[in-house]
């Protein structure tokens, strides 16, 4: 879904529309107990991520689901010294304060698949804001719609995947 | 030593195929394994309480990430291993909480080739329950031309998702 730029926000949100922001690596790397515990949660018995001579045979070795992609560029819940939650997607949550915002929920979701992530790789990802919709009226409450692309790349530079959120900030009273 | 897996093979599919249809009850445990498989620690995915009084849905309801996990896993159960997403493309209409019987349906809507001669598949993709649909999704995944292709393998210039 297209979200159409309104003209009635703040200029500092306006300075971040098409902007890299949050570029960062991720906390860890790909591991294979975690591509388990996904495959698990949708019982996908696909053998490239179960059989060892599959996945070589099929994927020169291990690699995680394409569906993973943003799994690895999210922040544990807690670390130590941390003592603010942090958020996978940092400008939505930056959008939700700035307008008052205090509910989130993503409506649409785009994914489109790069290179598949490998056991030992580390992800970098940035996000950018690509449009913050007028004030709407929708079932779950009044608010607005905002687009945000996050990139993803490997440690060799290597694109990952692009993914692109529809998300809906509201409140419920309002 | 493994059976062998399935190969679908672009030959094989026409416009207007069907994917097998994929029913999975859905309870909490769905729900909550699929948010934290994902690393979604949002508590809309795992406390009812929040769900209803702060997010306004009737219940929990399952994450962006599980449903892509799931969109996969549909996909390539049909294909077998040598399928390769390129795209996926969805839209939640209404949440997919516990107590749902979720069907996952698809039709082929759409065969092309790319400029590097290799084959795509167009799925159009439905995740239904009590017959309402709740997502739908666009997928564009590849098979192999034949039995000795591999899409994995193809980089560069030979992936054009």
């Amino acid at each position: 879904m297209a979200v159409p730029t309104a003209t009635d926000i703040p200029d500092e949100v306006q300075s971040w529309i098409g902007q890299k922001r949050y570029s960062e690596e991720s906390e860890y790397s790909v591991e294979r107990g975690y591509i388990m515990t996904s495959c698990a949660s949708v019982a996908n018995g696909n053998p490239l991520f179960w059989d060892e001579e599959t996945a070589r045979d099929t994927t020169q070795g291990w690699i995680a689901p394409p569906s993973m992609l943003a799994v690895w560029a999210r922040p544990h819940y807690w670390s130590p010294g941390r003592t603010e939650t942090k958020h996978p997607l940092q400008v939505h949550f930056d959008l939700k304060d700035q307008f008052e915002l205090p509910e989130g929920i993503m409506t649409g979701n785009s994914l489109v698949f790069g290179t598949p992530a490998r056991l030992g790789d580390r992800v970098h990802s940035w996000q950018v804001l690509r449009s913050v919709s007028e004030v709407k009226t929708v079932r779950l409450g009044r608010g607005r719609f905002w687009e945000i692309d996050v990139e993803y790349e490997n440690d060799r530079g290597q694109h990952l995947g692009t993914e692109s959120w529809t998300c809906l900030g509201y409140r419920t009273d309002g | 030593m493994a059976a062998p897996a399935r190969m679908l093979l672009f030959d094989q599919v026409s416009v207007g195929e069907k994917v097998p249809e994929l029913e999975v009850e859905v309870s909490a445990t769905t729900v909550v394994l699929g948010a934290l498989a994902s690393r979604d620690w949002r508590p809309m995915h795992h406390d009812k309480d929040f769900a209803i009084g702060r997010a306004g849905t009737p219940h929990i309801f399952m994450n962006t990430q599980n449903q892509a996990a799931w969109f996969e896993r549909f996909l390539t159960d049909w294909t077998g291993p040598r399928g390769r997403l390129g795209r996926m493309q969805f839209q939640m209409k209404k949440p997919v909480s516990p107590g749902d019987r979720m069907v996952l349906s698809g039709v082929v809507e759409g065969i092309d080739s790319d400029d590097a001669g290799f084959g795509w598949l167009e799925i159009a993709v439905q995740l239904s329950a009590g017959g309402e649909v709740k997502t739908r999704c666009t997928a564009r995944i590849t098979v192999p031309m034949d039995e000795s292709d591999n899409p994995w393998l193809r980089e560069g210039d030979d992936w054009r998702p």
